[in-house]
């Protein structure tokens, strides 16, 4: 028995156990960034309405998400009686896991990685174009007209978006030469510092790649799926307490994963903008955490001043501007690449 | 038993119940729901046999966009259950010889299926040491096999003009946004100032 348990334990068990443990911390402490991400777009986006925001619950109203977290589970869920029941209840889970599983190959710092495997840029990539399954089957299965409108609007504006995000994250990995996000992060690892990582070279397709990448979280200014002065809340109408808590959560944590990916693309990940001594001492997962926030920052900007976008023009924008952009980006670049010996 | 094989059943097991629940599900809308699945759980194949590349470009492409488009099309439509069902006992008769006859004919056919000793031997191309598998499909795409690979982005590419084609419509009378000609609009060309003289008008 201690025989079979010992070659268990080394086989199989150990193995599972760690990477158990390891993907239960990155979730909570996630979950715990998201908690204050969440107050802060609050905080930033009443400040430019010159509101004061969520003040009252904590000092500051910083515990104004927990104590939105118990408000929502202590609520009733209701689930409308023409509904479809199993895939109305399994849409916020599809919706939740799918964005929490993106994590589990961003690297924090040089080694800090649940799985650091080869496809690490595709894993998210299609990871996150499975999202649009959760938005689908919460209009689908809600049996109402706003949000399968929702749902509608938010399959046709993933499918489009994604198209450019895609070309510019081939850029990329043409400059890099590999598809393993630490790669990505150490082939931007010059001495140049800051000027050295892929924003600068890459411009245009780092700006494209954010608003993309708010086109494909449904942030505003492209929040069709649930423009509130249309479709009331779009795909979520129906959805109440814990279930919408889901929707929630799996928002932000795609959003998250979202800044994270920009700043693994474009601003060097783990890496201190200038390489010496008194920036080199601090660890790289501060700087991550720091070139996220950064980024978060934009989001929230681009949330509270920018005006929401009309169907037609958000499709314009993606299919005729942003298309054809990135795709000369891709020739430009493998030319580039290609006659002066650059890059990998 | 190891991590490794654990998954494969697990895998295994959900992409052959899914595809199962295909073609029995009573809704449309589930029926597609589980054909995520299977694509899903078959990318999980994939990925157990090292082939890291094909399984995410399974999801990217398959469950990603195609399904996704399915899913679309299938949620609009407005199947009548109880119309599907009518003439159900009308017509098994002749489905049931049509699907005895096709029956019989793969039992034939697989039955008399021998696979060579030596056909792993004769793979074309093995996968070379030391490079991930991404390379190495694209060393063997953009080299040895670069006409096929360019002929192929051809067939779609005509495939998706010919799509274009039999869809788009130009609607008469329908005001369109010209983005160009309200960038350009100044304030001289946008509006005209004139004196009106009271009790006049223009």
């Amino acid at each position: 028995m201690s025989a079979w348990f010992a070659s268990a334990w080394d086989a199989w068990l150990w193995p599972l156990l760690l990477m158990v443990i390891q993907s239960a911390v990155v979730m909570v402490l996630l979950l715990v960034f998201i908690a204050f991400y969440l107050l802060a777009d609050r905080k930033i986006w009443a400040a430019v309405q010159l509101r004061r925001g969520p003040n009252v619950v904590g000092p500051f109203g910083l515990f104004q998400s927990f104590a939105d977290l118990l408000k929502f589970v202590f609520k009733e869920p209701i689930i409308p009686s023409g509904a479809n029941k199993g895939v109305f209840l399994l849409a916020p889970f599809v919706t939740a896991v799918l964005a929490l599983a993106a994590w589990a190959v961003i690297p924090f710092q040089e080694g800090w990685v649940v799985a650091d495997i080869n496809v690490g840029i595709l894993y998210i990539f299609a990871i996150s174009s499975l999202g649009v399954y959760g938005i689908i089957m919460a209009g689908w299965s809600s049996n109402s007209k706003y949000p399968f409108l929702g749902a509608l609007r938010s399959a046709a504006q993933m499918v489009s978006y994604e198209v450019s995000l895609g070309f510019v994250i081939i850029c990329v990995l043409l400059v890099v030469g590999s598809l393993n996000l630490s790669d990505i992060v150490k082939a931007q690892d010059t001495p140049y510092g800051l000027l050295g990582w892929y924003w600068l070279p890459l411009f245009p397709m780092f700006v494209i790649f954010f608003i993309s990448a708010l086109a494909e979280t449904n942030r505003p200014p492209f929040d069709l799926p649930e423009a509130e002065s249309e479709l009331v809340a779009g795909f979520a109408v129906e959805y109440s307490s814990t279930p919408f808590l889901m929707f929630f959560l799996g928002e932000y944590v795609a959003i998250m994963t979202m800044c994270s990916l920009t700043t693994i693309l474009f601003l060097g990940g783990w890496l201190p903008p200038l390489p010496f001594a008194p920036f080199t001492w601090v660890p790289g997962v501060v700087w991550f955490i720091l070139k996220v926030s950064a980024v978060f920052f934009m989001f929230a900007m681009v949330k509270a001043f920018v005006p929401r976008y009309r169907y037609d023009q958000l499709m314009r924008l993606g299919w005729k501007v942003f298309l054809p952009i990135s795709l000369v980006g891709v020739v430009i670049v493998a030319a580039v690449l290609q006659f002066t010996g650059w890059g990998a | 038993m190891s991590l490794a094989s654990a998954f494969f059943y697990l895998f295994a097991s959900v992409v052959v119940a899914s595809a199962f629940m295909v073609i029995s599900a009573r809704n449309p809308v589930h029926s597609v729901l589980y054909l995520i699945l299977a694509f899903f759980n078959a990318a999980g194949l994939f990925l157990l046999m090292g082939a890291e590349f094909l399984a995410m470009i399974l999801v990217v492409v398959y469950v990603g966009a195609v399904a996704v488009l399915f899913l679309f099309v299938v949620m609009m439509l407005d199947v009548d259950f109880a119309e599907l069902r009518e003439g159900f006992l009308q017509y098994l008769p002749v489905g049931a010889l049509v699907g005895i006859v096709v029956l019989i004919e793969l039992v034939m056919v697989v039955g008399s299926w021998a696979i060579s000793s030596e056909a792993p031997r004769l793979a074309v191309q093995k996968m070379p040491e030391g490079i991930t598998n991404t390379e190495a499909l694209g060393r063997v795409l953009y080299t040895d096999y670069l006409l096929f690979f360019q002929a192929a982005g051809l067939v779609l590419l005509v495939a998706m003009i010919g799509a274009i084609v039999l869809t788009l419509r130009h609607k008469e009378g329908v005001k369109r946004q010209n983005i160009a000609d309200q960038i350009a609009r100044t304030k001289a060309t946008g509006m005209e100032i004139r004196k009106v003289k009271s009790g006049q008008g223009i």
